[in-house]
């Protein structure tokens, strides 16, 4: 029973409970809601806005998020592998990299806005360039984590190198890949956002630069508690995927 | 004579180590193993009894002197040699059978019937043939080991490599692990060069025993072990056993001591 509620009632409780104060204390102190709306504030505004509308500007953010995620996936796993694969390659590009990843993205947001223009491309962009490093990195670290000896093991049976990758360095990877995977797809949200900022008409970033340009506070809290959900939401996601798919890369009890 | 199964003729390796200084870790190594002969090498941690075993597998290239195997010069890894590890080094999201099946998924993309059929009859030989729908992590320790004995035995190879097989195991999970392999190189003998640093082990398995001094690794003596097969736990109740254990022991001491 102890161990039940620690698990499920407390947090939900805690929650209540904040939101709860949130709302007593700024009804106490008669907090003007462009200052810190109340949650019933945010709820009203979040209601006063078309359901199509919200929808429209969450697909948009929605839809940076997903595709820099997945092209940054699509970039980062064989980049990882050719890292592994030439000690050449490995010094020149890693250096690049870490250049890259040293620049800070929201300096950098505005320049790639006026370079790439200000369509989908340059928001897609900024999203993978904050989500693709820490994916080498660890896809990397995870591919030099196989124990020698089923390296030794796959060149006595002289497999091809394809093999060796795709049967023992990959999916021994696996847990290392999904703790980046873990972390990037929260980092995608903010590029997405970052990227909203600088160059947008659409989306939940945008919106929120909107209305707090009007003073519409409780509608920008309403749309970050929306962004703040799609956050978390992708998180399990790639929380579920990974108990479902890959139950064997999780450490012992977990599952 | 015929030809030995594993020969090696005057074996050197040397390293060099990062900071660009030579490290010789064998040197002049001599020794050869008739067929289904059990050689065990023993010796203090550090000795290149280890580099022997990659030597002959083809994993690595002597720097000095012949290594041969069947009387063909060793250039590059072979697949009719069966490697167990100190770790099991399992696949841990394969399962049991299909870890034992493995090589020949590894080697050839595919795995047929056959294979599979072989595979479990491995698998009941190391006594887990209930298991083969297991994963890696829920056996034990010894069970995982077994299971890497049975997947080093896929391909019937003629030789079998072992590097330190059970050191990673409980001191009774150990004991019967030899037993095991005692009784399972009964019913199908290979030719077997095995590192261990248990000077009990050693006399129990083997036909000679090796015994290497460090730094470089050398040859410092070869021990023929009288005991009679099929051996057992009775093996070492022979008087002779602790007597033979003893002089080992003061063999791989008398030079550290030096």
């Amino acid at each position: 029973m102890g161990a039940r509620f620690a698990d499920s009632v407390a947090p939900a409780a805690t929650f209540v409970v904040i939101v709860l104060l949130w709302e007593g204390l700024c009804r106490v102190f008669a907090v003007p809601s462009f200052v810190l709306p109340r949650p019933s504030d945010i709820v009203i505004a979040a209601g006063a806005v078309e359901w199509s509308q919200w929808l429209g500007h969450l697909w948009a953010t929605l839809q940076i998020v997903l595709i820099g995620y997945f092209l940054s996936i699509a970039i980062s796993i064989p980049l990882a592998i050719v890292l592994t694969n030439s000690r050449l390659l490995s010094r020149t590009i890693v250096p690049m990299l870490v250049i890259v990843q040293s620049t800070p993205i929201v300096a950098i947001a505005p320049i790639i806005v006026v370079t790439l223009g200000a369509e989908m491309l340059p928001r897609v962009v900024i999203t993978c360039l904050i989500t693709f490093f820490p994916l080498v990195v660890s896809t990397t670290t995870g591919l030099r984590a196989t124990p020698e000896e089923l390296i030794e093991l796959s060149r006595s049976l002289r497999a091809p190198r394809v093999r060796e990758f795709m049967q023992i360095r990959l999916p021994y990877a696996v847990p290392y890949i999904f703790s980046a995977l873990k972390v990037c797809v929260t980092l995608a949200v903010i590029g997405a956002v970052v990227a909203e900022f600088v160059a947008a008409q659409r989306g939940l970033g945008y919106l929120i630069l909107y209305d707090t340009s009007l003073f519409k506070v409780p509608q920008a809290f309403a749309a970050l508690v929306i962004l703040v959900g799609v956050s978390l939401l992708l998180y399990r996601l790639v929380v579920w995927v990974e108990r479902r798919f890959f139950p064997w890369a999780l450490p012992r009890g977990v599952s | 004579m015929a030809v030995p199964v594993i020969s090696l003729d005057d074996v050197g390796q040397s390293f060099v180590s990062r900071d660009g200084q030579r490290l010789e870790a064998l040197a002049g190594i001599a020794l050869s193993v008739e067929r289904h002969e059990f050689v065990a090498i023993i010796g203090p941690s550090g000795c290149g009894k280890s580099t022997i075993l990659r030597q002959v597998a083809g994993l690595l290239r002597p720097t000095a002197g012949v290594v041969a195997v069947n009387g063909l010069q060793v250039s590059e890894p072979r697949d009719d040699i069966g490697l167990v590890f100190q770790r099991p080094t399992l696949l841990p999201w394969l399962r049991v059978l299909d870890n034992v099946t493995f090589p020949m998924k590894h080697k050839t993309g595919r795995v047929d019937d056959a294979c599979r059929a072989r595979a479990r009859a491995l698998l009941a030989k190391v006594g887990l043939a209930d298991f083969e729908s297991r994963r890696p992590d829920e056996l034990s320790g010894g069970m995982q080991q077994r299971v890497a004995i049975a997947r080093a035995l896929l391909q019937d190879p003629d030789i079998l490599l072992m590097d330190e097989p059970f050191s990673a195991l409980d001191a009774l999970t150990r004991d019967e692990m030899a037993l095991e392999l005692l009784r399972i190189m009964d019913e199908t003998p290979k030719t077997v060069l095995f590192v261990t640093h248990s000077i009990p082990e050693a006399l129990l398995l083997a036909d000679r025993i090796v015994v290497m001094t460090a730094r470089p690794g050398r040859v410092r003596e070869v021990m023929d072990v009288p005991f009679a097969r099929p051996r057992g736990l009775a093996t070492m109740e022979d008087p002779q056993f602790n007597h033979l254990a003893n002089e080992i022991r003061q063999q791989v001491f008398s030079r550290r001591v030096a």
